[in-house]
């Protein structure tokens, strides 16, 4: 049974990559560029989240709403401010190198407000958890919340993107940026909201990491930021399904391989997997072949 | 006629490798009278062998991010596989060696182990394009990391014994001495590392990377990173050009790393995570991708930034994240780019200038 035990934590923290993944699948596909600080923003909603509890003492419901209201304004700031006027330089690199500067910026500020000791923090899912099997399989109220809000998440996306005016704007500009603009689309203005899409994502992916591993540090979204991009390139970047899939791979690969193989090796074996996937099939498991042109 | 002008080319790119070759001694001169004299404050010294590691870490990068035109985020993972390599050798050989020769020996090593895992590491991943590739590079690097933190190796009378478990698993005799101690590294590794032989490092990296640039395979290369469909419609081979070049990356990563281990007294490997790539990485870019000078001055630059900042105590990484986002914004934003050149064509001598300042 300790299997199924470890299957499900799998999946429960594969859903959180898959959730910081998709956003940064979106903002990928569409700006194409790798927005290093998007790990940064779940750390922010986690703090936000955090303070809205302990000190405002909220709701929790709606502590996550002012979360996700401030990482969605902070996001829209950062892609306005920092990324806009590079848009244009032409090397792709420059945007990359300025993301990471608000990386370390985002980092600091959480330092110097809240030091760099780990805040405990407070599970805001109350459901009770199920167990099954006489009790061989338990899984916590977080877990169900985290795969749930994953599920949700993603057929709304889903919709939004294929069904809405805005979201066939987003896969026109994703396609062809000039093209779109000269159909009428206003390009600013649709990069802008993939990235207030992404950052509220990251909002809640921030809570639901922290409810289940519940410690703050202003360090907390670096790794799964770097891990969820992991998850977005070997599902194929730009495709959300894939970011969702690869990110519960991610999530079950990490977990198994730590119990099974050595806890320090498990990253290793995550990234040796993905290795493997690229090589076999460079543009990822759902990505398109682009064919080169001369 | 012509052959002038190829002596006139010829000429300056000899110049400009020169001029390079002189910053670096004006500044291991300057440095040393502000020693001597009393000038520099303790902290700042102890930067100067992290500044030449830096220093070699970011000019062998731009080899392989402005020459190659491919991003690579793993390079602090061939600098860990030379600081440890290197440290390894140095511990084994311990005094049977003169202090020199094996100081020599701990250099080749961690070139000859890294620049084999470059090669190792390149072939399969130097398919691979953009973003893609720096992932790989990325995960490549963290595997490196992830391996040497369970990796135990002890030797006695009978020889080496390894070990991927633990410290008691090595079954060593009373005698036998433990080397490399998993996540606790390796330490009692002497202190060979210096400045002088820092800038000596430094000064051979620059040979060894300026004259592949401006070498036969340099050009091939560089033609391959333009535009890699014409170049192999010429009958370049382009995949082993690039593999040369990230396998000489490599291995002058390996010695940054060599003299990084051989600087301190406990090695591990928190220092050689994404983090030190992104940081070497920062260096190509802030000074100019392709411009082996400019990482120089980006790299000593940022690496004294925090010390010199060090007044506003716990305000200094945040004052750094805000220069690095303004200086890029400035150096790269094409507003900011026209509003510069406008400034400097009303200066007097300033429309030179700005005409002037092409990269070759």
């Amino acid at each position: 049974m300790s299997f199924l035990t470890y299957l499900k934590d799998g999946i429960s923290l594969g859903s959180v990559y898959a959730i910081i993944a998709l956003g940064y699948t979106m903002v990928y596909g569409i700006a194409k560029m790798l927005n290093f600080a998007h790990g940064d923003v779940i750390m922010v909603g986690a703090y936000v989240v955090l303070m809205m509890i302990t000190r405002a003492g909220l709701h929790p419901l709606l502590a996550v709403l002012i979360a996700m209201a401030a990482c969605t304004v902070l996001g829209m700031t950062i892609e306005m401010v920092a990324y806009r006027p590079l848009r244009k330089a032409g090397s792709p690199l420059a945007v990359l190198i300025t993301a990471i500067g608000v990386s370390y910026l985002l980092q600091n500020i959480a330092l110097l407000m809240f030091g760099a000791d780990g805040k405990t923090f407070i599970n805001v899912v109350s459901l009770p958890s199920l167990s099954l099997f006489d009790g061989g399989l338990v899984i916590s109220g977080t877990t169900i919340v985290t795969i749930l809000a994953n599920i949700i998440i993603m057929i709304c996306l889903t919709l939004f993107v294929k069904k809405t005016k805005q979201g066939r704007a987003m896969q026109a500009v994703s396609e062809d940026r000039d093209a779109a603009q000269l159909m009428g689309i206003n390009v600013n203005g649709t990069i802008s909201l993939t990235f207030a899409i992404g950052s509220a994502l990251a909002a809640i992916a921030g809570v639901l990491l922290c409810s289940a591993y519940p410690v703050v540090t202003p360090y907390t979204g670096a790794m799964p930021g770097i891990k969820a991009f992991v998850a977005a390139v070997f599902g194929g970047i730009g495709s959300i399904p894939g970011a969702m899939l690869g990110g519960i791979l991610l999530g079950v690969i990490e977990i198994l391989g730590r119990a099974y193989i050595s806890s320090q090796v498990a990253d290793a074996i995550v990234f040796g997997v993905l290795i493997i996937v690229l090589l076999v099939k460079p543009s990822g498991l759902f990505g398109k072949n682009v064919q080169e042109k001369v | 006629m012509n052959t002038d002008i190829v002596k006139k080319i010829k000429n300056r790119r000899l110049r400009s490798k020169l001029i390079t070759y002189l910053i670096v001694i004006v500044f291991y001169v300057v440095v040393q009278i502000l020693i001597n004299t009393g000038n520099l404050s303790s902290l700042l010294t102890g930067l100067l062998v992290p500044i030449c590691v830096y220093v070699i870490a970011a000019v062998s990068l731009n080899l392989v991010v402005g020459i190659s035109g491919e991003l690579s985020l793993g390079h602090a993972g061939f600098m860990c596989v030379g600081a440890y390599t290197s440290a390894f050798l140095s511990n084994v050989v311990g005094s049977a060696l003169p202090e020199t020769l094996r100081f020599i020996l701990a250099i080749l090593t961690g070139a000859v182990f890294a620049g084999l895992f470059g090669l190792l590491i390149g072939i399969p991943v130097l398919r691979l394009k953009g973003d893609y590739l720096a992932i790989v590079t990325l995960a490549f690097g963290e595997i490196i990391k992830n391996l040497m933190n369970v990796v135990y190796v002890g030797i006695d009378s009978k020889g080496l014994h390894v070990s991927t478990t633990s410290a008691m698993d090595l079954h060593l005799e009373p005698t036998g001495k433990q080397i490399i101690k998993g996540a606790l590294g390796i330490s009692g590794t002497p202190k060979n590392s210096n400045f002088t032989i820092g800038v000596i490092l430094i000064l051979l990296t620059l040979f060894i990377v300026q004259n592949l640039i401006d070498s036969r395979s340099g050009r091939a290369v560089m033609a391959a990173r333009d535009n890699r469909i014409a170049a192999e419609s010429i009958g370049i081979p382009v995949t082993k050009f690039k593999l040369l070049a990230f396998a000489v990356s490599a291995a002058l990563a390996g010695v940054a790393g060599v003299l990084y281990s051989h600087n301190l007294a406990t090695l591990n490997t928190k220092k050689f995570d994404y983090n030190t790539s992104i940081l070497v990485l920062v260096f190509v870019v802030l000074g100019g991708i392709g411009n082996i000078r400019g990482s120089m001055i980006a790299a000593v630059i940022l690496t004294a930034l925090p010390e010199m900042l060090r007044f506003l105590s716990n305000y200094r990484m945040l004052i750094y994240a805000i220069v690095l986002i303004v200086m890029m914004l400035f150096n790269w934003a094409p507003a900011a780019r026209e509003w510069r050149e406008r400034v400097l064509s009303r200066l007097p001598f300033g429309r030179r200038k700005a005409v002037g300042k092409e990269e070759v």
